[in-house]
């Protein structure tokens, strides 16, 4: 028996939905990372629900460039997280505004 | 006739000589080279001339090569030999190498002496391409060739602020009078198509009549500045600045005439405008008239000679709108001949006082100065037109057409040769009779500052070397003997009308006046002449102070040229500034800055909503995200 | 079209870029201005050769060269060279490697020279491109070499200077793009094809409006880039604060970017509306002719000056252009390559003073023709020529403009005819201040041009006079071009006043060439109307039996 496409659907939208209310409501830098992975494969989920569904392989392609993106994106991610630690210790997100207009 | 394009060859050559070896030459040899290539450039002429003299037509063109090519429009470089240019080129190349002759001398110990002749040579070159071209554009090329190296010579002493002023508005008044040359060649290509002579002579009687009246009229206008007619003539007097042979030279003998002569040029296209030869005559007479009592009052002895010049260019122009275009080339030559002399003898009084030239500290150079003294005299009574001087033929035959043509001008015309020997005769005698001025100032001294103590002992007015007399002597002789050239008593005996026929409108009927007129009005001329002189030697041969008749008006001759430095001039430096200072901060940029400025403003407020905060951010983004949401949720039909 | 065996056009483009960006990663700081220089000059040989092997008499593009890179949206590797081109080219090609020789001792640093390298590749790029995108590519390419060579090696307020034009001009390129974008997608609904060839694109059908708004889209670039009045402010503080590199490619080189882009785009684009929006832009220009010379004459820093006299000469190729005469746009184009010598020697000789006395400022020179003869008489040859002085390539490209203008648009040129005196009296103010008058202590004994310094300004010099005196060299390769240009434009328009005017150009240098065997055609006519064109004509058929009889008795 197979398990119908919109069980997958429902699982990402619930992951993602995880994920995004994790990245708004904690300020631990590093958590926050881990809420925008889980966003990513939230979607990676769907591109594969959807690849096997419409027999389309291009969706599981996709999915590679995704994870690529978001190896890449961790590994940059937790190099800049580290480097905020060494230099502000316990340092949350709110204290980085140095993005301000 | 194929070797016409060596006369303008060997004077660029010895430009383009001293260019790269100027400073190497040195002194005098620099300066023989340039006598020596514009004394080629005379023989030549001469041999063109024979040789024209036995051809078969009236006109040889050399075409050289094409110039410019649009392909809809089309220039030639070309060579025009006709009797009018011949004439011309004869005693532009006759006259420059006397006076390159006499500059070795005059320049000698000058620190940029193998420029000066560079100049020199580079103003001979273009006076002859100016001449010979064989279409408007080129000759324009020499017009403003001459204009350059007239600023150049002008500005010769340019350490010297007045003399780089000077230099500059020449160049200046040109080019505004040039506008008018341009705005009638425009004309010309626009209905002729095409600028050589021989076509627009052609074209011309086929062209409506204001187009004509246009096309001369504005060439006129460039004429009037390069000749100097009123209102543009106080850049000549302030031309003086320059060394004296190149006052001889540019401002006397050539460059000033190149207005007349394009005039001539034009005549077979100006002789269907009988309107605008009747503004030519006008302006003309004016300015003879107005100069000459200029004359009467100046203090120096050049611009006496300057504002003389610009008078006798009044006396051609009157003769080119007259109709006397044989006269006026006439005039034109005689001119050349005594206005060089005269130039070149006040250059050895200024060379013999040691650079001093106000008239009023002279005096009394006759004793020192004996050979200059003639040579002056002879210039004197040339200019005056008295028999059997070069004057007296030449200005006969200017007044002669101004008679025909109306009284009136004719009045003006005769009372200003009056007026002319008078000038020239108060000029005489300051300078050379009457007491030594220059003495007194010596001996005292105590009066003046120290440095003019300093000077003293120089002062010891002498005769030049024989270099300097040369020329002197040889102008003199031909100022005596000009006359020969056109003498009104029998046909055969008019050569100058006879050679110059084929290449100038037919003359009205000022020839055809009868002997008992010509023979009173020749007598009258020669009565006004030696009455004017008679009445300046009375008067000024004893005294050189008389203020009531040196009137203030003619001292800053009518005040037209100060009139229109403060009306011109300074009004636009004014509007500059403005312009500067407020229109181009204020309104141009004032507006780009202004939208710049409204960026900004909008930028200023957007940036409030950008705090930074990484996590208000991302909240933005999902709110974004449920926006969107909703959108396509609604327009799917959810 | 010709093809050529030898890409020329690729080589000439891509040597200087791939050479300026290998510069600027290689450390080889001394080595590095005789590399720059080295890779200049094979460039500019090659466009040498490309001139040499032009055919005179062509109009169309030649040594064209054509590779497909996007294939999906039309773009390709372009490259063509028509008369209009050519001598822009040929300008690149000579100034850069003069630039090098002259200013390559101002730093031991290699990222200069990469940064005028990448400049020159994309000058050329821009002139030789036929492809729009790859025009677009190449234009905006050189802001950035520009903006580092005035940040890093400009007068004090350079980052000021810098920025302003960079803003400036790209916000006029932001018009550019959008109103390309919009032409290609144009004829893409029309013919079902994306291309950037603006050879397709010309033939593209668009109504008088969307013409109207494509024109001004285009035009805004190009005004800002050359610029036309009222959008110059940027110039004068770039010119003032640039390196004498800069103040060259930008005045010289940068600046006929946007004469050439109104040439080459508007005119083949949207000839209605070029033809109708002109008096706009003649206005602007004969505004810009007269205002550039009256502020001209009060600035006291030399480079302002040249500034705004580059705005009262472009001026003349603006009028030149939108004249749509045969003559004037000769002469613009013949203009634009003369203002780029004259700009760039100029420049190159306030470099020189700026280097001996420390200043440009106008009321501090003084007297500088006594101490340094060489250097002032190049000076006022230069200004002479710039102040169109006949003899000089200055009055041939202006006496064109003028005339050209004259016939069609006769107020414009009787206004712009001020201009010609303005010049005479700014220049020669100028040159009086700094040169003439005695000299002060500081400047009486400042150095004359040395050996080096004559060598790179005599090649401009000897330009000078070689075009015054046979501008029919340039102006045979020229016209070809110019006249299918015109034509094109008036047939738009149904003002053919003239059959074919290549053709007619063909039998005009026929009849030149058997001048003297045939003077009446040399004489009388102008080449290009073997069919009588005098106004008269109609009138009296027998004047011309009558004439040519004169004529020939002139002989």
């Amino acid at each position: 028996m197979s398990v119908g496409l919109n069980y997958y659907l429902i699982l990402a939208a619930v992951l993602f939905t995880i994920g995004l209310v994790g990245l708004l409501i904690r300020r631990n830098v590093l958590v926050m990372l881990m809420c925008v992975e889980l966003m990513l494969n939230a979607s990676n989920l769907t591109f594969v629900a959807f690849a096997s569904k419409l027999k389309d392989v291009g969706g599981q392609a996709d999915v590679f460039f995704v994870l690529v993106v978001a190896a890449a994106e961790v590994v940059v991610g937790l190099a800049i997280i580290v480097s905020i630690y060494r230099k502000r210790l316990g340092a949350t997100a709110d204290d980085l505004s140095s993005l301000k207009g | 006739m194929k070797l016409v394009f060596l006369i303008p060859a060997f004077p660029l050559l010895g430009a383009l000589s001293l260019i790269f070896f100027g400073r190497k030459l040195k002194e005098p040899l620099a300066g023989y080279i340039a006598t020596l290539a514009v004394g080629m450039s005379f023989v030549f002429s001469v041999v063109v001339w024979l040789a024209f003299l036995g051809y078969h037509s009236s006109v040889f063109v050399e075409h050289l090569f094409v110039w410019i090519n649009t392909g809809s429009f089309k220039v030639d470089a070309g060579l025009r030999v006709d009797p009018l240019s011949l004439t011309m080129v004869l005693f532009v190349t006759g006259v420059s190498t006397l006076i390159h002759f006499y500059s070795v001398e005059y320049m000698h110990k000058d620190i940029d002496f193998p420029k000066f002749f560079l100049y020199l040579n580079l103003f001979v070159t273009s006076m002859i391409i100016l001449v010979l071209g064989n279409n408007m554009l080129l000759t324009f090329v020499g017009w403003e060739g001459v204009g350059v190296c007239s600023y150049f010579l002008i500005s010769f002493w340019h350490e010297r602020p007045s003399a780089a002023s000077a230099g500059k508005k020449a160049m200046i008044v040109n080019r505004i009078a040039d506008v008018g040359f341009l705005l009638s060649m425009f004309l010309v290509i626009h209905y002729v198509h095409s600028l050589n002579y021989s076509a627009i002579f052609a074209a011309a009687p086929h062209l409506s009549k204001s187009v004509v009246a246009a096309i001369v009229m504005l060439a006129f206008v460039g004429a009037m500045g390069k000749s100097a007619q009123v209102p543009l003539y106080g850049w000549l007097a302030d031309a003086m600045e320059g060394p004296t042979p190149v006052s001889a030279l540019i401002h006397a003998a050539t460059m000033v005439t190149a207005g007349v002569y394009l005039m001539v040029r034009l005549s077979p296209v100006l002789a269907l405008s009988p309107d605008i030869a009747h503004v030519i005559t006008i302006i003309g007479i004016l300015t003879a008239f107005m100069a000459a009592m200029a004359a009467t009052a100046q203090d120096d002895i050049k611009k006496v000679l300057a504002y003389s010049t610009v008078s006798q260019l009044g006396y051609m122009f009157v003769g080119v709108g007259t109709g006397a275009y044989a006269a006026a080339i006439f005039l034109m030559v005689t001119h050349a001949f005594y206005k060089a002399l005269l130039f070149l003898s006040s250059g050895s009084v200024i060379h013999g006082m040691h650079d001093e030239q106000n008239l009023k500290k002279m005096g009394a150079l006759r004793i020192v100065m004996p050979i200059t003294a003639v040579a002056f005299f002879t210039g004197w009574m040339a200019i005056a037109g008295v028999p059997p001087f070069a004057g007296f033929w030449s200005k006969g035959d200017v007044l002669l057409g101004a008679f025909g043509e109306s009284w009136l001008v004719w009045i003006i015309g005769l009372a200003t040769a009056g007026v002319t020997s008078y000038y020239m005769g108060r000029e005489y005698c300051l300078a050379f009779l009457g007491k030594a001025r220059w003495m007194p100032a010596t001996v005292k001294g105590k009066k003046k500052s120290a440095k003019a103590v300093s000077h003293s002992p120089h002062i010891d007015p002498h005769e030049p070397s024989y270099k300097m007399m040369i020329p002197v002597v040889t102008l003199a002789v031909l100022a005596l003997l000009g006359g020969l050239l056109n003498l009104p008593f029998a046909s055969s005996l008019k050569f100058l009308d006879n050679f110059l026929k084929p290449a100038i409108a037919a003359s009205p009927s000022y020839l055809h006046s009868s002997a008992l007129t010509q023979i009173v009005l020749g007598s009258l001329d020669a009565i006004f002449a030696i009455g004017g002189g008679l009445i300046a030697y009375f008067i000024w041969s004893k005294t050189f102070e008389r203020p009531a008749l040196e009137f203030t008006l003619f001292k800053n001759a009518w005040y037209i040229d100060k009139t229109g430095d403060v009306a011109i001039a300074r009004s636009s430096t004014k509007l500059a500034e403005v312009t500067d200072g407020v229109i181009e901060p204020k309104v141009i940029d004032g507006a780009v800055v202004g939208v710049t400025k409204l960026v900004l403003a909008v930028g200023i407020l957007i940036r409030k909503l950008a705090s930074g905060f990484v996590r208000r951010e991302a909240l933005v983004i999902a709110g974004g995200l449920v926006i969107l949401i909703i959108i396509g949720g609604l327009r799917g039909g959810l | 079209m010709t093809q050529t065996s030898f890409p020329f056009l690729t080589v000439i483009v891509l040597l200087p870029i791939i050479g300026g960006v290998l510069l600027a990663f290689v450390p080889v700081d001394k080595l590095a201005k005789y590399l720059a220089l080295g890779v200049s000059v094979v460039s500019g040989v090659l466009a040498l050769i490309v001139m040499l092997l032009f055919k005179t008499g062509d109009a169309g593009y030649q040594f064209v060269t054509n590779h497909s890179w996007v294939s999906s949206l039309g773009i390709g590797w372009h490259f063509g060279v028509d008369g209009i081109s050519l001598f822009l080219m040929e300008m690149v090609a000579l100034i850069f490697p003069i630039i090098l020789i002259a200013t390559g001792d101002k730093t031991k640093n290699n990222t200069y020279s990469a940064w005028l390298l990448i400049l020159e590749g994309a000058c050329f790029g821009s002139f030789l491109s036929m492809d729009l995108f790859g025009f677009f590519l190449f234009f905006e390419l050189t802001l950035i070499p520009a903006y580092f060579l005035i940040i890093g090696w400009g007068g004090k307020e350079r980052s000021k200077a810098a920025l302003k034009f960079f803003l400036y001009t790209l916000f006029g390129s932001a018009f550019l793009f959008a109103a390309m974008v919009i032409l290609v997608v144009i004829h893409h609904s029309q013919t079902g094809v994306f291309t950037f060839d603006i050879t397709k694109l010309a033939h593209t059908k668009l109504s008088y409006a969307s013409q109207v708004l494509l024109f001004l889209g285009f035009s805004a670039a190009f005004v800002i880039k050359t610029p036309i009045f009222p959008f110059h402010t940027w110039s004068p503080k770039a010119y003032s604060e640039a390196p004498t590199s800069g103040s060259i490619s930008l005045a010289s080189i940068m600046a006929k970017l946007g004469t050439y882009g109104l040439l080459r785009f508007d005119l083949n684009f949207f000839p209605q509306a070029s033809y109708r929006l002109a008096p706009i832009l003649l206005t602007l220009g004969v505004i810009g002719i007269i205002y550039g010379a009256i502020v001209a004459a009060v600035q006291r820093d030399f480079k302002r000056l040249v500034a705004f006299s580059s705005l009262s000469h472009l001026g003349f190729v603006a009028i030149g252009i939108f004249a749509f005469s045969t003559i004037a746009m000769n002469g613009a184009i013949l203009q634009m390559f003369n203002h780029g010598i004259l700009t760039a020697a100029m420049f190159l000789i306030i470099g020189m003073i700026l280097e001996r006395t420390k200043t440009i400022d106008i009321s501090k020179l003084s007297g500088l023709q006594k101490a340094a003869p060489v250097l002032s008489g190049a000076m006022i040859v230069v200004i002479l020529a710039s102040l169109g002085l006949p003899g000089t390539n200055g009055f041939i490209g202006e006496f064109l403009i003028l005339s050209g203008t004259f016939i069609g648009h006769r107020w414009w040129a009787v206004v712009a005819l001020g201009g010609v005196i303005l010049s005479a009296v700014y220049l020669l103010w100028a040159y009086q201040r700094a040169f003439h008058r005695k000299a002060e202590e500081s400047h009486s004994v400042i150095k004359d041009m040395t050996m080096k310094e004559k060598l790179y300004i005599a090649p401009l010099i000897i330009l000078i006079f070689f075009i015054g005196i046979f501008p029919s060299t340039m102006l045979n390769k020229i016209s070809p071009s110019v006249n299918l240009l015109v034509h094109h434009v008036q047939q738009a328009n149904h003002i053919v006043k003239q059959p074919a005017y290549a053709a007619s150009y063909k039998s005009g240098s026929a009849a030149s060439k058997n001048k003297h065997s045939n003077l009446n055609a040399t004489e009388l006519y102008r080449p290009g109307a073997p069919t009588s064109r005098w106004l008269y004509a109609a009138k009296s058929t027998s004047n011309e039996t009558n004439l040519q009889m004169k004529t020939g008795s002139v002989k």
